[in-house]
């Protein structure tokens, strides 16, 4: 029998895909659905599985340190997240002022991004250090008194935004093509009605960019949500548990006290906190950001 | 200048605004390059200040004022922290997370492209709601996935092997990089495709002879974020890789600031050393990564 032309692409499209086909079932589909019955059950992967039905659950919301590290996390994100987009883009628009030596100052500002991990982490933990540390140098030379900064239960989180901050560059790149792809035609037309770079910053270019704002929200959120080597690196988790992170803790429940069913119920609570976070963020959308802005509407 | 009606009335008026907008523009140059020098020094200093302490003598580091430039230069740290007797493996790590980093962007290549390039130019039913699933699994943290991918690879025999960090990646299970392949080929013109279809390629011809040769830009985008993930990743061999012959360098690194007498300009000097692979790929294809990045990143 013949294929049709038709039914002959569906085939080699299945064909296609079926890499992904087979790696959503064993390594993603699967698990969730498995990570589902461990999450009721008590296991500690040496003796066999127990039914626990939601023992798990509700231990969880009987678990300060399960507070703990949400209100960790949760600060962390608010924080770092909306302060590395605000800086992440006001570099870009400095960038796009036609400036020179571009290729330079656009790799300096990559190199974060490259390097992210235990070595970031490590160089981090000295610059950091409250006696000899870069930082506490520099303020010093002004005439301030630096923090303890990852000793000071106070001061280790906003050392972690800090040291986020250092890389946001690395969303340089996109919001630089995203500035270039605005046509200039908005800002001429602009310029002859008399508005003013402020005004054109908030009528035209920040309207344009919020597709590319939007994007870098959601995974800057899920990214944020799940910290977990500058955390077991730099702080384990300290000093008093202020820099417990939700993800450093379901490691914890997992491999270092054997708790599976513990861990996966955490693991879903987080799931839960994430996907509400997105979904609310693309609810939002509808009210501040702007599709398919056509040059003929203006 | 066509702009008449923002005009000043008034010769003598407009000569001294005139002037003072070009101060004006004057300084505000100087202070956009300000800002951006500041910038960068700030990126930088972290940076600077680990070259200098990696090359300091041990009583150097320890002094307030900081010494920015080493005085004697002591090269010999490099030396020591890479084959010191207190972690003898360290050049096998940087053999073993090469290995492991460049069969996992292989696989990651190889699969997401024919994946991407299947959602991308064939319909098939389900299309639509299978692309969905695959950006949606994006919102899933991996940690639901951690335990039972785990089990399951215990239960094959596969722990202390790099086989849990490799294979998959051969399965297309980076959604991200899909979505970047998907972009891509979705710029190329349709009429290529009929062409070549008109010159007798099959659907797999197309794939191989008009498809990949184009896309050099995606595949370097996703070869570099591949490698950097993969050079610097530490979830993964800290759960799979325990025994010391298998320890990639972001294992050994952890490891050698947890050392009883680790100096700190020898960590340093190792920290510089596992920096230098990610940053010089990135030198060596800077232009084409961003090619790839600007194509798929902002033009769906």
């Amino acid at each position: 029998m013949k294929m049709t032309m038709a039914r002959r692409e569906a085939v080699e499209g299945y064909i296609a895909i079926s890499p992904w086909i087979l790696g959503f079932i064993l390594f993603t589909g699967g698990p969730i659905l498995a990570s589902i019955a461990i999450s009721f059950s008590e296991w500690n992967f040496i003796e066999p599985a127990k039914f626990a039905g939601i023992a798990n659950y509700t231990a969880l919301f009987n678990d300060p340190l399960v507070w703990q590290a949400l209100k960790v996390t949760t600060l962390y994100t608010i924080a770092a997240v909306p302060l590395g987009i605000v800086f992440g883009f006001w570099l870009a628009i400095l960038l796009n002022q036609k400036i020179a030596l571009l290729a330079v100052w656009r790799t300096i500002f990559y190199l974060p991004a490259l390097v992210s991990g235990v070595a970031v982490a490590t160089v981090w933990i000295w610059v950091l250090q409250p006696d000899f540390g870069v930082l506490n140098s520099l303020l010093r030379e002004i005439g301030i008194e630096g923090p303890n900064w990852l000793f000071s239960q106070t001061w280790v989180i906003p050392s972690l935004v800090l040291m986020s901050l250092w890389g946001v560059g690395g969303g340089l790149i996109i919001y630089l093509s995203g500035l270039q792809g605005i046509p200039t035609e908005i800002f001429e037309a602009a310029q002859i009605d008399g508005a003013n770079a402020v005004q054109r910053l908030f009528a035209i270019t920040i309207p344009m960019m919020t597709p590319i704002l939007f994007l870098q929200l959601v995974t800057g959120l899920i990214g944020a949500f799940q910290v977990f080597t500058s955390a077991y690196i730099m702080t384990k988790g300290g000093p008093g548990n202020a820099s417990l992170f939700y993800v450093l803790y379901i490691y914890r429940n997992a491999f270092e006290y054997f708790d599976m069913g513990y861990a996966a119920a955490l693991s879903w609570l987080l799931t839960l906190v994430i996907i509400a976070t997105t979904l609310l963020v693309f609810w939002s959308a509808r009210f501040w950001v702007y599709y398919d802005v056509d040059i003929k509407d203006f | 200048m066509s702009i008449t009606h923002t005009e000043m009335p008034v010769r003598a008026t407009r000569q001294q605004s005139a002037m003072f907008y070009r101060v004006n523009r004057v300084l505000l140059r100087a202070l956009l390059y300000l800002t951006i020098a500041g910038g960068s020094l700030i990126v930088l200093i972290p940076f600077v200040w680990m070259v200098s302490a990696s090359l300091k003598e041990l009583n150097q580091i320890f002094i307030y004022p900081p010494v920015w430039i080493p005085n004697p230069v002591r090269w010999e740290n490099y030396r020591e922290a890479l084959t010191t007797s207190l972690h003898p493996f360290i050049p096998r790590y940087f053999a073993n997370t090469l290995y492991v980093a460049i069969f996992s962007v292989i696989g990651e290549a190889a699969s997401c492209s024919l994946v991407g390039f299947g959602f991308a130019r064939l319909k098939f039913p389900g299309r639509r709601f299978l692309f969905l699933l695959v950006l949606s699994t994006l919102a899933i943290p991996y940690y639901v996935v951690m335990i039972p991918q785990f089990a399951l690879f215990r239960s094959l025999g596969w722990l202390n092997t790099f086989l849990p960090l490799i294979i998959p990646r051969f399965f297309a299970t980076n959604g991200f990089y899909i979505f970047l392949f998907r972009q891509f080929f979705l710029r190329i013109s349709p009429e290529l495709f009929d062409a070549a279809r008109i010159d007798g390629n099959s659907t797999w011809g197309i794939y191989a002879r008009i498809v990949l040769p184009l896309s050099a830009p995606v595949f370097a985008t996703v070869c570099i974020l591949g490698f950097t993930f993969h050079w610097n990743d530490f979830l993964a061999p800290l759960l799979y890789l325990s025994r010391s012959y298998l320890h990639t360098v972001s294992i050994g690194l952890a490891l050698f600031r947890g050392l009883q007498g680790v100096q700190w300009n020898h960590l340093m000097a190792a920290s510089t050393v596992v920096m230098l692979p990610t940053m010089l790929l990135f030198f060596f294809f800077q232009r084409v990564f961003i090619q790839g990045t600007v194509i798929t990143g902002v033009k769906g």
